[in-house]
């Protein structure tokens, strides 16, 4: 009944010497850094892909109002259903995490970092509190980090309280000042006018000590894993119908079937990639790509095995996201609650093709229409599974399940 | 509330909004201090808090009422929260649910009437490959069975048991 460590295969990780790639940051300049992170093509871990240099960039450029602080955030909300290995990161490479964000301090000029610990994860905090301390007492953090003069820089953990859409990281600096967790309209981007409308650079865990393998290792050998639009190794949390379950890291670009072979997962019907927010792919695709330019994800993984009622699936994530939207706009607070009733209508075998074309037109909407990533994903899961398990949903007899 | 509890309350929440700040920032982890101490926000501590980070009491309630961890209402001293979301559900959360509610005489949303445990959903606790998943307070038990219910529910009783023996000894002393 106690948690078990996650890790399935040795990760790239635990070549990477703590240290090393600070040492490599406070070599150069700080143009020099981002330089370096851009060459190496990450993109962001956190789900969205977005080009982690770019943003270093920008938040680099902007001016903090009245000369104040800049900031970098590390997301350890970690949410997203399926999703664990930041959990397994934040345990086991701690030191590789508060050493991106140092590096990120570097190069875009922040003095103050805050990690921000889903309130799930609070058994943490005295291993992190930990980690913190000693890298205090060893130099890493603090005024002059190892002895280069003018670079100060200290990091705080601040606790969630239970909400997946402050891993929305507008929602997540709207819960850092005190406020609900709903997030904003953007523009104006958190790199310009983010933590107390600072210029502030939000990364995800695996991000950040990617970054630190980066510094280490160089831009070009990352580079050299995975694929041309989607470089470097990735994390995947492994749950569902398969032989183990658990964190392996794979390059990206791997197909689902191969990924299903190392999980133990072959003969599966069906498996959803990026969480709840991601998409269910059946088995005749499982020869796509898993990579940002195919299937994207923040590296959850679920799978289905044949004996699963897809319809059943498809609610649990519509309960999820009824139960997770902030409420703020309407294509979201309202659409999810139809699609669940919509779903409701499915079980009972009660809805015609022409009302479930009804609600793929709502899917629409939401996608276009709601304010942030939540409500514009959450109905992803319906459509791909309303797309490719029609025969099993339609017509239900409450007998047949 | 007796007037020296208030005074009590009201000491410790300016002790609170000194360490933390007096903020708007330092909103959350003031109010997540007094939920783990008092494993609720009540109205009187809210308006407190409202005074000391200078903003109105119906701002706190807003962002207590946000939150799922945080609660306006008394809730257990054990604080039990199953997985419901989809890896757990696969792994057979169903039949932990209802050993849960069948323990403890509750269902979920409500707390024992001696206030000892209340008993919620939960959505993904990032523990999907070793579910059912739940926390109690917050330690983690992964890997629950419907048959293992009773001796997590025990092990709380126990040290229950043994703080309401600690507050009794520190009374006397
Ligand atoms: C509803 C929602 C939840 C999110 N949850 C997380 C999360 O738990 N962790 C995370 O890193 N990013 C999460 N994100 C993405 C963040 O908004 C943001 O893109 C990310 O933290 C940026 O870091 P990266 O570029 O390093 O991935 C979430 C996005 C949305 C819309
Ligand atoms: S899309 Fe949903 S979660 Fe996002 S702002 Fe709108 S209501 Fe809130
Ligand atoms: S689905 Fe239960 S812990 Fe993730």
């Amino acid at each position: 009944m106690q948690p078990t460590s996650s890790k399935k295969t040795p990760l790239t990780f635990d070549t990477i010497a703590p240290g090393q790639g600070l040492a490599a940051a406070l070599k150069k300049s700080r143009a020099d850094i981002i330089g370096e992170v851009s060459a190496s093509n990450l993109r962001g871990r956190g789900g969205a892909g977005f080009p982690t240099g770019t943003k270093w960039n920008l938040a680099a450029a902007a001016q903090g109002q009245d000369g104040g602080a800049k900031y970098v955030v590390c997301n350890a909300d970690e949410g997203e259903p399926g999703t664990f290995k930041d959990r397994v990161l934040l345990l086991e490479y701690t030191d590789l995490v508060f050493e991106g964000m140092t590096i990120a301090a570097r190069a875009i000029g922040a003095t103050k970092g805050i990690l921000y610990l889903r309130g799930e994860y609070v058994y943490m905090r005295p291993h992190l509190d930990g980690v913190l301390a000693a890298r205090r007492t060893a130099g890493q953090l603090g005024a002059n980090i190892l002895g280069t003069t003018g670079f100060t820089f200290d990091i705080d953990i601040r606790m969630g309280a239970g909400a997946y859409v402050c891993g929305e990281e507008t929602a997540l600096i709207e819960s850092l000042e005190g406020h609900r967790g709903e997030p904003r309209n953007r523009p104006p981007f958190p790199v310009n006018t983010g933590f107390l409308g600072q210029p502030t650079v939000v990364n995800n865990v695996e991000t950040l000590a990617s970054v630190s393998a980066i510094l280490a290792k160089g831009a070009a050998w990352f580079r050299a894993i995975g694929t041309e639009k989607s470089a470097g190794f990735k994390l995947f949390s492994v749950s569902g119908d398969c032989g183990a379950p658990g964190v392996y890291e794979f390059p990206l670009g791997i197909t689902v079937a191969a990924l299903l072979e190392k999980v133990g997962g072959t003969g599966a019907k069906a498996v959803q990639i990026g969480g709840a927010s991601g998409v269910c792919v059946p088995a005749s695709e499982f020869g796509r790509r898993i990579a940002f330019e195919d299937l994207a994800t923040g590296g959850s993984i679920i799978v289905f095995g044949q004996g699963r009622d897809m319809l059943h699936v498809a609610k649990n994530f519509m309960e999820f996201f009824v139960e997770e939207s902030c409420g703020q706009c309407t294509p979201c607070r309202a659409g999810n609650a139809k699609l669940l009733e919509g779903i409701e209508m499915l079980e009972r075998g009660a809805c015609s093709s022409a009302y479930l074309r009804e609600l793929l037109n709502l899917c629409e909407t939401m996608q276009l229409a709601s304010k942030c990533g939540l409500g514009q994903s959450s109905p992803n899961a319906f459509v791909s599974i309303v797309t490719h398990f029609q025969d099993e949903i339609l017509g239900r007899t409450a007998a047949a399940h | 509330m007796l007037v020296s509890q208030q005074q009590k309350l009201q000491d410790e929440i300016r002790a609170l909004a000194a360490r933390h700040g007096r903020t708007r920032a330092a909103l959350v982890p003031i109010l997540q201090d007094l939920q783990v101490r008092y494993a609720s926000v009540s109205d009187f501590a809210m308006q407190v808090v409202a005074d000391e980070v200078g903003i109105h009491p119906a701002e706190v309630y807003g962002v207590v009422s946000f939150y799922a961890f945080l609660h306006s209402q008394p809730s257990g001293r054990f604080q039990i929260r199953l997985c419901q979301t989809i890896s757990c559900d696969l792994a057979g959360k169903a039949r932990v649910a209802r050993q849960l509610e069948n323990e403890l005489g509750i269902r979920f949303g409500e707390t024992t009437p001696d206030g000892r445990f209340s008993l919620e959903w939960a959505s993904c606790l990032g523990m999907c490959d070793q579910g059912p998943a739940l926390l109690v307070n917050d330690r983690v038990y992964t890997r629950v069975s419907a048959e293992q219910v009773h001796r997590i529910i025990d092990d709380c009783r126990k040290v229950f048991g043994a703080h309401a023996a600690q507050a009794a000894h520190a009374a006397h002393a």
